[in-house]
């Protein structure tokens, strides 16, 4: 079994019976696509044609939040680094056939070890080897927080479901009591979050506006790495292995504990990294939401991505645009900048129950992988 | 004698915070003990909370609030059946993704009752039980709801574990294919359990918002709904001990008020976590077999109770669906589904 060329985990159409089989396949295989965002945008209209807006003019609304102008625009890029980092960690761990809803958590203890940093080394060290020691840091943070969850998983045999929301849980607490208590802003202490970083740690932006081009492009190479990692490495092939089936690996030499372990502790490093910079380059501080809940958000990304590297990026930043674009829903007709959200659940919703997926998939893999 | 009543009335806030969260532990409860998991109770108890106190306020009755919610809370077990059941997709993603579509979903319905004052569940105390010393104040002076929740209790007790039906729900999550050969439908009781147990969380959700915190604001349950999930698996699978917990997260969070004068340095919010630190630890010394080697060390008459009382082992098949996904639809033999009782 030799790695695939792009990394498809079996979801096409099935390669053995030759091109043609595949060529016929296709249509169906678009239909799969976009009959689920068709489907969420006829619901999400008759939602607002509910609420007493016009869908096409929230539709306008939305792009233009989105893209209306260069400002909204670098936000939307600047909301798509922390998902294409939180997204690349979670399709290690999908491939390893865990549902890792703790990257969440590890976004924010990311987020709270490059804040301690940050306070510990600033102003002892150079301001940019403290801004990559703080990166380094909220990896490393998010690293322990996988082990842990791994740990719990692998060794405690706790389900890596509740494992990893507990730990969320755990970390918002950890947050929480530090912005509350020791880390708290002298004489008021708020959801605010903790005094701000000094302006000499915060990642260069583009121009005035939200976008840290560095932050972005750590993403993307955390993506391409992703993908050849999984696709071309024997790692990847391995991870694949055991989220096909893990007693089968273990027969077949693999030990699946260590590579789950391995899967929870990356999916921590970038989940981690990303909190570091949302710390750095978009809130200068720690807040109890600075995860904005971009890690649960990265989840739904994958899930629709059908865990495919090559979709995470245009989904995620279809998601980024929505999440963004709704933020001028409330001012311009009144509605709940949330309709995004719920654009976004229907979308992946019907995308995991939609009948044609299951006829596609059949080429292989595990059911759940929808 | 103060100090006494103190403790009282602490313990009487601590059952009403808990009320809430016993129903949607139990309901929860239910459905997984037939193998299916609803992941979505934190959307679900929202979007019901939403739904339930609108309709408590359009209609002007608080039992049109609960139904609202109750079906609310049962459709979203529909989708869940239907895709986790009947598609068998994978009952994971689909709770999750009703998780976070429900929440989003009645931040957007919610707008116009955010901050509305609306009708409430009406206190009602029990005329001589509530004269009772100590059971009377704790157990006897809140609302007719408060009290519901206790008969919730017994029935899914009595339900669980005395009745046919409830052997068959029991049956169907620890081992459906033999439940199958003996007659039962699998997928017909496991949906069954879906719905009623979606029912439960949604009254859950009204809960919160026609009584302990009556009224709507934007995402008004937050986190309720993972920590009834939690709740669950602390308590075993076990309705009553799935109650004691609920209870337990009462006494946490409003000790959290108590304590806020005492460790000042705490946060109150901090307490919130407890429940989950909580079951972390639970899950990880029953399932990783540690209880055991320790309870090893103890006399038998103590290792018992503990191990009883701390077990929190999984019904066998819990998410898994059935037919085993290997058979496919097809290779079911036909006919089996009708098989005779």
């Amino acid at each position: 079994m030799s790695p695939e060329p792009a990394d498809r985990p079996g979801s096409s159409a099935p390669r053995s019976p030759g091109v043609r089989r595949a060529w016929a396949a296709w249509p169906g295989e678009v239909a799969s696509r976009l009959a689920p965002l068709a489907l969420a945008l006829a619901f999400v209209a008759g939602l607002c044609a509910l609420l007493g807006a016009s869908p096409a003019a929230v539709a306008a609304a939305l792009w233009d939040g989105a893209f209306g102008s260069a400002d909204q625009a670098a936000r939307v890029l600047a909301t798509l680094a922390p998902l294409l980092l939180c997204g690349s960690g979670l399709l290690f761990t999908f491939r390893a056939g865990l549902y890792h809803l703790g990257v969440e958590g590890q976004l924010v203890l990311g987020a709270l070890c490059a804040t301690g940093a940050a306070r510990a080394l600033w102003p002892g060290l150079p301001a940019g080897l403290v801004v990559a020691l703080c990166v380094a840091a909220g990896a490393l943070g998010g690293v322990l927080w996988g082990a842990l969850t791994g740990a719990l998983h692998t060794r405690g045999r706790v389900s890596e479901i509740f494992a990893g929301l507990g730990m969320n849980f755990v970390a918002q607490g950890v947050v929480l009591y530090l912005v509350f208590g020791p880390w708290k802003r002298p004489g008021v202490a708020s959801m605010a979050g903790t005094e701000p970083l000094d302006s000499a740690l915060w990642l260069s932006t583009l121009g005035g506006t939200e976008l840290s081009p560095a932050a972005l492009l750590l993403a993307a190479l955390a993506l391409v790495g992703t993908a050849v990692v999984l696709g071309r490495t024997h790692f990847g092939l391995r991870l694949r292995a055991v989220g096909l089936s893990p007693e089968a690996a273990r027969v077949l030499g693999v030990p699946a504990a260590r590579e789950m372990l391995a899967a929870f502790a990356i999916s921590g490093a970038l989940a981690g990294v990303a909190g570091a910079l949302q710390v750095l380059g978009t809130f200068h501080r720690l807040l109890p939401n600075v995860s904005s809940h971009l890690g649960f958000l990265a989840l739904l990304v994958v899930m629709l991505a059908g865990r495919r590297a090559a979709l995470v990026a245009p989904i995620a930043l279809f998601f980024s645009a929505l999440n963004v674009g709704s933020l001028k829903l409330p001012m311009t007709l009144g509605l709940e900048s949330s309709l995004s959200g719920v654009l976004q659940g229907v979308l992946v919703l019907l995308a995991l129950l939609s009948p044609w997926k299951a006829r596609v998939g059949r080429g292989g893999g595990r059911p759940e992988e929808a | 004698m103060d100090d006494g009543g103190e403790l009282l009335s602490l313990l009487a806030t601590a059952l009403a915070a808990s009320t809430p969260l016993v129903y949607a532990a139990v309901g929860e409860t239910l459905t997984e003990r037939a193998g299916v998991i609803n992941l979505s109770a934190e959307g679900s108890m929202m979007l019901s909370a939403m739904v339930g106190f609108a309709a408590a306020l359009t209609t002007g009755s608080v039992l049109a609030g609960f139904a609202a919610a109750a079906a609310t809370g049962a459709l979203v077990a529909l989708v869940v059946a239907i895709g986790g059941i009947h598609l068998r997709r994978s009952q994971i993603a689909i709770g999750f993704v009703l998780a976070m579509l429900c929440a989003d979903l009645s931040s957007v319905l919610g707008g116009p009752f955010v901050r509305v004052p609306g009708p409430t569940v009406p206190a009602m105390s029990i005329p001589v039980l509530r004269d009772v010393p100590i059971l009377g104040p704790l157990f006897f002076r809140s609302d007719p709801l408060v009290y519901a929740s206790y008969l919730l209790v017994a029935c899914a007790w009595v339900f669980l574990y005395r009745t046919r039906a409830g052997l068959l729900v029991r049956a169907v999550g620890e081992q459906p294919a033999a439940a199958h050969a003996r007659g039962a439908h699998v997928t017909r009781v496991r949906t069954a359990a879906t719905l009623v147990g979606g029912a439960l969380v949604g009254i859950g959700g009204a809960a919160y918002s026609l009584d302990f915190k009556a009224g709507w604001s934007h995402r008004h349950t937050a986190g309720y709904g993972w920590i009834a999930l939690a709740i669950v698996i602390f308590g075993g699978f076990d309705p009553v001990r799935a109650a004691l917990g609920a209870c337990l997260f009462g006494v946490l969070s409003s000790m959290a008020s108590l304590g806020q004068s005492a460790l000042p340095s705490v946060p109150a919010q901090v307490f919130s976590v407890a429940p989950f630190a909580l079951m972390i630890v639970v899950l990880a010394l029953t399932s990783s077999g540690l209880l055991e080697r320790l309870g090893a060390l103890l006399p038998d008459a103590a290792r018992r109770p503990l191990l009883r009382a701390f077990d929190a082992t999984p019904p066998a098949a819990l998410g898994k669906p059935y037919p085993a996904a290997a058979d496919g639809a097809e290779a079911r033999p036909r006919g089996a589904d009708q098989g005779t009782k």
